[in-house]
C-alpha cells in the first residue's frame, strides 16, 4: 500500500510543483494567514517529484481558490500547478501564468524609489518578460528579476 | 498636432514619440527670438506654473521660470522645501494635490526616483519631470537633442561620444536612448566601474544602435562629432587615489583636442567642475553655454504645447 505522509484531501485546492523551499512564500503571496483560514492547510516541503527532483506542495482543504488569483504564485514559482480537488479527484488543473501587471504584491528593490517612502501608493510593475521573469517598476522604471525577497 | 500634447504628462522621454520630439524642437526654433527677448509674447498669459524644486537647481529652475515669464505666464513655487509643509511631514502626494488646485501645470524636481510618475498619478494637471533622483530628466534630453540638431543640422548618422560617469549621471541614460531613437552612432566612454547600466545598453540596442564601449577619451576622439561630457563625482569612489587617477584621465583640455575633428562640438549638462578646462571655452568646440541657453526655448515650446496654447 502506498504510504502518504499527508493524506489526500477530499475537497479543496492543491498547489503542486512549487519550487523547493518556496512553500512558505507561496502561502504569503496568496495571502493565506491564520486569521482568514477556516479549514486545514497543509504544507509539504522538500518532497520528491516524479521527475526525481525536489518540490514543495501546499494543500488547502474545503476551499477552491480562483486560479486567476493564484497566477501571482508564478512570480516565485513559475512551474507550479493548481489542482482543484472534488471528492478526492482532480476536477480542474491549471498551470500558473505570470500576470501582465503586478500590483501590491512586490515592493520595488530600488531603495530610492518613491514607492518605498511614506507615500500612499501601491507598488506596481509591468511584466516585461515572463520567462525569465523581468518586472519594470512603473514609478522608477527600475528592472527587477528576483522578487522572492521583496514580497509585501 | 498641438492637441496631441495638451494636458499630457512628460515624465520620461518615452512619453514622447520621435515625431513629437521633432515637433517640440521645431517649435523651440521659432521661440528663439522670444527667448532672447527680441520679440514679445503673451502666449501663456494668465497661465500659472507650479514650480516645485525639492532639490537645488539653477539652470532647470531658472530656465523654466524664464520660459514662463517670456511667454507672459506666472510661476509659483519654491526652490527648497525648507518651511514648506513637506518639512512638517506632508507626503508628496498631498503637496501635489494642493498645488494641482492652484496652478495649470506642475514642474517637479524631487530626490526620489519615480516621484514624477507618482505626482502624475495624483494630479489632474500635467506634470513635467525636472529630474527625479537618479531617474529621468526628459526636458534636458530634448534640449540636448535640440542643441545637437542645431549644431549639426541632424541627429541621425553622427557620432556621439557620451563621456564620464555614465552609471550615475542622470542625463545620459535617457539621452542615450533618445539618440538611438534618432539613429545616432553611440560611443560610451567611461571608467569600467562607471560604464552605462545594462538596462540602458539593452534599450539602445533594441532601438538598433550598436554602442562602442570605450575606456579612454582618446579612443573616441578621431570619430566623435559630438562629445557629451558628464562629471565624475568623488563620492562614487571608495578610494580617493583611484578617483584622482580616473578623473585625471577624463579631463578635456586643448592639448587633448588637437587630435579631434575641427568641427567636434563639446556639450555638458553643467555644472562642471574641472572636467572641461576653462581654456576650451573660447574654442569653437565649446557648445555648453549655448546648450544651457537652449533650455529656455525648448521649455517654452514644451510648456505652450502641454498647456494647449494657440499661437
Amino acid at each position: 500500500m502506498k504510504e502518504f505522509k499527508v493524506t489526500p484531501i477530499r475537497n479543496g485546492t492543491v498547489i503542486d510543483h512549487i519550487d523547493v523551499g518556496m512553500a512558505l512564500k507561496v502561502l504569503r503571496i496568496i495571502g493565506l494567514k491564520g486569521e482568514n483560514v477556516q479549514s486545514t492547510v497543509s504544507m509539504l516541503m522538500h518532497v520528491p517529484s516524479k521527475k526525481g527532483e525536489w518540490k514543495d506542495i501546499v494543500k488547502i482543504e474545503d476551499r477552491e481558490l480562483d486560479p486567476k488569483e493564484l497566477d501571482k504564485v508564478a512570480l516565485i514559482s513559475p512551474n507550479a500547478t493548481i489542482n482543484i480537488i472534488r471528492d478526492y479527484n482532480v476536477a480542474e488543473k491549471f498551470i500558473v501564468e505570470v500576470p501582465e501587471i503586478v500590483r501590491g504584491i512586490v515592493r520595488c528593490q530600488n531603495p530610492g524609489c518613491v514607492t518605498n517612502l511614506m507615500e500612499p501608493v501601491e507598488p506596481e510593475f509591468v511584466v516585461e518578460s515572463k520567462k525569465p521573469l523581468l518586472l519594470r517598476c512603473i514609478y522608477c522604471e527600475r528592472l527587477m528579476s528576483d522578487v522572492s525577497d521583496y514580497l509585501i | 498636432m498641438t492637441s496631441n500634447f495638451e494636458g499630457v504628462d512628460l515624465v520620461t522621454i518615452r512619453d514622447f514619440s520621435r515625431d513629437q520630439i521633432e515637433h517640440v524642437m521645431n517649435l523651440a526654433e521659432k521661440m528663439i527670438p522670444i527667448a532672447l527677448g527680441e520679440e514679445r509674447s503673451d502666449l501663456l498669459s494668465s497661465h500659472l506654473l507650479g514650480s516645485l524644486f525639492f532639490e537645488p537647481s539653477t539652470r532647470t529652475r531658472l530656465s523654466f521660470a524664464s520660459a514662463m515669464a517670456r511667454l507672459g505666464g506666472i510661476t509659483l513655487g519654491f526652490d527648497q522645501p525648507l518651511g514648506a509643509s513637506i518639512q512638517k511631514g506632508e507626503t508628496l502626494a498631498d503637496t501635489i494635490k494642493m498645488v494641482d488646485a492652484y496652478t495649470d501645470v506642475i514642474v517637479l524636481r524631487h530626490s526620489a526616483e519615480g516621484s514624477a510618475r507618482l505626482a502624475a498619478h495624483f494630479a489632474e494637471k500635467p506634470i513635467i519631470n525636472a529630474g527625479d533622483g537618479a531617474g529621468q530628466h526628459p526636458t534636458q534630453t530634448i534640449l540636448d537633442l535640440f542643441t545637437i540638431r542645431k549644431a549639426k543640422g541632424k541627429i541621425g548618422d553622427i557620432n556621439v561620444a557620451l563621456v564620464g560617469d555614465l552609471k550615475y549621471g542622470r542625463t545620459v541614460h535617457s539621452l542615450a536612448e533618445a539618440l538611438a531613437l534618432f539613429g545616432a552612432k553611440l560611443m560610451f566612454v567611461a571608467p569600467k566601474t562607471l560604464q552605462m547600466p545594462k538596462e540602458t545598453v539593452r534599450a539602445v540596442e533594441k532601438l538598433g544602435a550598436k554602442p562602442a564601449m570605450l575606456t579612454t577619451i582618446e579612443e573616441s576622439l578621431a570619430e566623435a562629432d559630438i562629445m557629451y561630457v558628464t562629471r565624475i563625482q568623488k563620492e562614487r569612489f571608495p578610494d580617493l587615489a583611484e578617483y584622482q587617477k580616473v578623473s585625471g584621465e577624463f579631463k578635456i583640455n586643448n592639448a587633448l583636442l588637437k587630435d579631434a575633428k575641427p568641427e567636434l562640438k563639446i556639450m555638458h549638462p553643467l555644472p562642471r567642475v574641472d572636467e572641461i578646462q576653462a581654456e576650451v571655452d573660447s574654442t569653437d568646440h565649446a557648445l555648453y553655454f549655448q546648450q544651457a541657453f537652449n533650455g529656455v526655448p525648448v521649455r517654452m515650446a514644451i510648456l505652450s504645447l502641454i498647456l494647449g496654447a494657440k499661437s
